[in-house]
């Protein structure tokens, strides 16, 4: 990943789109292999949801993005039925972390990744 | 410079310069399905049914999507005119006449069928048989391309199952049926050679991975091939002396014969083959993977070959749905 220089934006100080699809592989079979967490997909296609995860990401690391609150709510809606709640939220933010970890990405990147990440959790549960 | 013109059923919409496909469709007030606008979701995901999209549009997606002219319209900047689709087309059915019909086992059929049009199709992938009074149901193809008019089907008779029970019991010898363009995505490409492949299915799962295992060994395949094939008992088990056979012919292909219930015979694996081929292959890294057949095992072998080392990238699958309720 790329040294941090003070004109980048994070996106790019992250390593941009190269990093997102590294960072998806991680992330998708940690949230996977997640005990946890994994019964929330189920019955999910995981092309799909692969694709999802990358938007995800790509949001999250300040990357250029589509997404909304209310896209985050009715994503979530049925998950929420099913009983999702800060537990499972926090298990993916640990996920996340993780796979940036493993990229070798800075403790100090990793904090702005993880406040934009938990800036989606109201919305994500619901509230 | 020559208008860009995307030509969406029947309705003409001009693309500006600079202007994405998407964007254009939009303009116009044309339905189409989207989401992220930048290449990830793919929910705006539609085909070329003319010229190759550029490759620009393409990125992110399967090579067997590629291969088939499907691209992101929202990543499209059209280099000429294009004719595209959302969704399927209108099927084309040739006619074929029923030239052979044996048992496999005792509840599957192999069905061989003499079509009148030679059919372009890739090894793995189906087609749909309709019966004269309009009855479809959909078949992989069991054969490789090398018989491209002479298509063989593996046809199980499921308890209830309004098509399986008449091929089992009226179609005879002689007998017309009509086959439709082939589809579907779970099929075999001749690149990559010497990557290893593993093959999994479960019951009349074998026909498509059969064909995909033909393909691959006339193509001259170097990587190793091991095929998994399981069901509940041996009875629903068929192909083994072929296919050990085949395994004796080439030294790179292997295969398993699984049962999940009874008593496993020698030579026979005793488990889910699913569950069998990922104790034996733990790590799927750079791994191709097939995987055919009940669609339980299908979703959990899928799953498992991901988190395996597999990309979703190289995993090809095709869940068998029953049409009709059965009494199974």
């Amino acid at each position: 990943m790329s040294e941090a220089t003070p004109n980048q934006s994070l996106f790019e100080q992250i390593g941009g789109e190269a990093a997102v699809n590294a960072a998806v592989d991680i992330f998708y079979r940690k949230v996977l292999a997640d005990y946890r967490i994994n019964r929330f997909f189920d019955n999910v296609d995981m092309e799909q949801q692969a694709a999802k995860q990358k938007a995800f990401l790509t949001m999250a690391f300040g990357g250029p993005n589509n997404y909304t609150g209310t896209d985050m709510r009715n994503a979530h809606a049925r998950l929420v039925k099913m009983g999702l709640d800060d537990s499972h939220f926090d298990a993916v933010m640990e996920h996340l972390g993780g796979t940036l970890k493993e990229l070798n990405v800075s403790d100090n990147l990793i904090a702005q990744v993880a406040a934009i990440a938990e800036s989606t959790r109201n919305d994500v549960l619901g509230r | 410079m020559a208008l860009k013109k995307i030509l969406l059923d029947e309705h003409e919409t001009v693309c500006q310069e600079g202007e994405t496909v998407l964007e254009a469709l939009l303009r116009d007030n044309v339905d189409i399905p989207f989401s992220c606008k930048q290449g990830a979701c793919q929910s705006c995901m539609v085909r070329s049914l003319d010229v190759p999209p550029p490759a620009h549009a393409q990125k992110g997606l399967k090579d067997v999507l590629c291969k088939q002219n499907h691209f992101l319209a929202c990543l499209c900047y059209p280099e000429q005119s294009m004719s595209i689709t959302l969704g399927h087309q209108p099927e084309y059915f040739t006619e074929g006449a029923v030239i052979a019909k044996e048992l496999l086992n005792p509840e599957t059929v192999l069905l061989t069928i003499q079509c009148k049009d030679a059919l372009d199709y890739y090894a793995g992938q189906f087609v749909n048989l309709k019966r004269a009074d309009g009855l479809i149901r959909s078949y992989s193809i069991a054969n490789s391309r090398r018989h491209a008019e002479k298509l063989t089907f593996h046809i199980r008779r499921l308890a209830g199952g309004k098509f399986s029970e008449w091929v089992h019991q009226e179609l005879n010898v002689g007998d017309t049926i009509s086959v439709s363009d082939p589809q579907g995505l779970c099929y075999y490409l001749p690149d990559k050679m010497e990557q290893s492949l593993l093959l999994i299915g479960t019951g009349s799962g074998l026909a498509p991975l059969a064909g995909i295992i033909h393909e691959a060994l006339e193509h001259g395949h170097t990587g190793e091939i091991h095929l998994y094939h399981g069901s509940r008992e041996v009875d629903g088990l068929y192909w083994i002396d072929e296919m050990r056979e085949l395994a004796e012919t080439y030294e790179n292909f292997h295969y398993t014969p699984c049962v999940s219930r009874g008593d496993a015979l020698e030579g026979v694996a005793q488990g889910r083959a699913n569950d069998v081929a990922m104790a034996n292959i733990p790590d799927l890294k750079g791994w191709r993977v097939y995987l055919c057949g009940h669609p339980d095992m299908v979703n959990q072998a899928k799953r498992m070959a991901y988190l395996n080392g597999a990309s979703l990238q190289d995993i090809y699958s095709d869940a068998f749905h029953v049409a009709s309720p059965t009494l199974d």
